[in-house]
């Protein structure tokens, strides 16, 4: 099954309260692409994925098109549309194998290639063994599989997904990202995921929108966000971002904890950005940045350095260096020219989908 | 020490008022046995006078079972969907319809039977047939279905599951009737056993409103205790406690369908920290 490419003209939503959730927004969605929308609480996110849905219907003007096909006026019933909730929605009245059963049903496939296909989702989503189970006999995760399983069976061309992993501990949430990943790209279905954990929407996003109070920040691939954040709003809500600010002279950049060359043709203050893996610890003999570690946060796979004396204000590194390092300790700073940016720079927001993004291939 | 005195006397008391209610009921059972009260217990025991209500007052039995049975079919048809609608829209108007509901139960019946009559009096076909007090009944039970079916609504997120089943392709009777209903049964369980019960037991309103030809089992009771010999009186009283008591408990095990619905829905572990019903 191949999913239908999703345009929204124009799209606001005001309440009945006065609330303007989502102020207008055009967005396109290509056919097989998954899309996150991301941003903090109360954002608009699950506005957007409603109106999306056909659960709620965008202020006037809005036009909501799937494959070219205009279906504002249409109810969510009549969508074709899978939907995962994030509190998952099951019919307590139902046993799991009849809630997956359910949208066939609905849709009168006949009986024989209904529990065909029931059984292939259990299957597929290895539920299989607890198809007789009442729904409020399940775990979290046994829940979330269920809902899956229940939105994909019907064959949806559009999956819309809320926070479907929200409920559930760290451990299962990373596993069953990457099934939700791996599905995803099988199916090669249409799909807009809600998060708020952005390590959630950089794994399973072909790109991301970041919003900001009914507003989008910034649409782009994960690397397009990651390292040329559009607004400082996205540079502090995606991963950790430090920031120096130092003089560009000659061809360099001058600070309190040092100088580095950069650009020969900047000249005035600047304010240089960079992610914490884009410095590299050096000995600080001969560094072109020194300064103390102010405090040091061994997290297993790598160490976390504060460090204090670059900048006006402390600075993150992260180091994968295996020795224990002490507060007021002196460490040189050297960084990727590759890593650095400055918001000016940064990437305007790519509204068009990428060529070519349902066939990436699963990492 | 101290403590045990304080639990003899707190279980002494409580023996005491138990025995303030429950020993004339008993007492009046056992009239209804009882060959000739007067006499007491020694006379014997007997099934005659219950033999004899059955003769007297049998079409009274009937006709308040009937009653019954159709209150309950006039407050499922009516209150259900009324309760859905209550709980599907938010507002003030909902709100104050809600509350209008609780009327007919702070209203005396006096005061609903004779608003009854001032209003349909006039219709004699109406005014002389059962219906009349059904339409009675009607009024003061709706108000309980709607409120035990919309209590269930409220506990379990029927709005999401309906936008589940709608995702799934569901239209709105399918909605209706496939995942709303089945899981609001708790609380129609709960309000049809309220229901029935009160509709029995019903005597201040049908006593306004019936006619001689009409009599509801109550109004029969009232009409034995005036004009017949205590033992029949009593056998009537046991014929009703036999039919009612059965019901009690059943409404006594099914009748806090909000909790029980909460138990039940998966939603409600998912949502953290509910305040507990
Ligand atoms: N039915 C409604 N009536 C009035 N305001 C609403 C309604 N639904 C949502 N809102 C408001 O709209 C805004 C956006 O809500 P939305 O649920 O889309 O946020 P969200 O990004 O999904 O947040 P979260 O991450 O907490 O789920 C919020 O301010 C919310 O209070
Ligand atoms: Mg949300």
């Amino acid at each position: 099954m191949t999913g239908a490419s999703i345009a929204l003209a124009d799209c606001g939503k005001t309440f009945a309260d006065g609330t303007v959730a989502l102020h207008r927004l055009d967005l396109e969605i290509a056919g097989g692409e998954t899309v996150v929308l991301l941003g903090p609480s109360g954002c608009g996110k699950t506005t957007l994925l409603r109106l999306i849905a056909g659960l709620e219907s965008p202020d006037p003007g809005g036009r909501v098109r799937f494959g070219g096909e205009d279906v504002t006026a249409r109810p969510i019933e009549r969508r074709n549309v899978g939907m995962v909730f994030q509190s998952y929605a099951l019919f307590p009245n139902m046993t799991v194998e009849e809630n997956v059963a359910y949208g066939l049903k609905v849709r009168r496939v006949p009986p024989k290639e209904r529990a065909r296909r029931t059984a292939e989702m259990l299957e597929m989503m290895h539920i299989g063994a607890l198809r007789r189970r009442r729904v409020d006999q399940l775990s979290g995760g046994q829940r979330q599989r269920v809902a899956l399983a229940r939105a994909i069976a019907v064959r949806p061309t559009v999956l819309l997904l809320d926070e479907p992993l929200t409920a559930l501990d760290a451990l299962l949430r990373e596993r069953l990202r990457v099934e939700i990943d791996a599905l995803l790209r099988g199916l090669g279905i249409t799909a807009i995921y809600v998060t708020h954990d952005q390590a959630e929407a950089m794994a399973l996003g072909d790109r991301i929108v970041v919003m900001r109070e009914g507003r989008v920040a910034q649409i782009g691939t994960p690397r397009d966000v990651y390292f040329r954040p559009a607004n400082p709003f996205v540079a502090d809500f995606i991963g950790t971002i430090n920031r120096l600010v130092g003089v560009a002279r000659n061809g360099a950049v001058e600070m309190p904890g040092g100088r580095f060359s950069w650009r020969a043709d900047a000249a005035g203050p600047v304010e240089l950005l960079f992610r914490p893996e884009s410095a590299r610890l050096l000995p600080p003999e001969g560094a072109p940045l020194r300064g103390r570690v102010a405090s040091a946060l061994f997290m297993g796979d790598r160490t976390r350095l504060v460090i204090a004396g670059i900048g006006e204000t402390p600075i993150i590194v992260d180091t994968t260096e295996r020795r224990q390092f002490h507060a007021g300790e002196e460490v040189g700073i050297g960084l990727d020219p590759e890593g650095l940016f400055t918001l000016a720079e940064a990437a305007a927001p790519d509204p068009q989908p990428r060529e070519g993004a349902a066939e990436r291939v699963t990492a | 020490m101290k403590r045990a005195g304080l639990f003899y006397a707190q279980l002494a008391f409580t023996i005491l008022v138990c025995a303030f209610m429950v020993v004339p009921v008993v007492l009046s059972i056992l009239a209804g046995v009882t060959a000739n009260f007067f006499q007491g217990i020694g006379s014997g025991l007997t099934l005659r006078w219950v033999v004899q209500v059955w003769g007297l007052y049998a079409d009274t039995i009937r006709l308040s079972v009937i009653i019954a049975l159709a209150c309950l079919a006039a407050t499922l048809i009516a209150g259900v969907p009324t309760a859905y609608v209550l709980a599907k829209r938010p507002g003030r108007v909902a709100r104050l319809i809600e509350e209008l509901l609780v009327l007919p139960i702070a209203i005396p019946g006096l005061a609903i039977a004779l608003g009854l009559i001032t209003t349909y009096g006039a219709f004699e076909g109406f005014r002389k047939s059962w219906l009349f007090i059904l339409a009675g009944h009607v009024v003061f039970t709706l108000p309980f279905m709607v409120r035990a079916v919309l209590a269930v609504l409220l506990a379990i997120d029927f709005r999401t599951l309906e936008e589940g089943a709608a995702s799934l392709g569901a239209g709105f009777w399918q909605r209706f009737l496939g995942v709303v209903l089945p899981n609001c049964r708790p609380g129609i369980l709960a309000g049809s056993l309220m229901v029935v019960t009160l509709s029995l037991g019903e005597f201040n309103l049908t006593w306004m409103l019936h006619t001689p030809l009409t009599k509801t089992l109550p109004v029969g009771l009232a009409d034995s205790y005036a004009s017949m010999r205590l033992e029949v009186a009593s056998a009537y009283t046991l014929v009703f406690f036999v039919i009612l008591v059965p019901l009690l408990v059943l409404l006594q095990r099914f009748g806090q369908p909000a909790r029980r619905a909460e138990r039940a829905a998966p939603v409600a572990a998912t949502v953290p920290e509910r305040a507990p019903a």
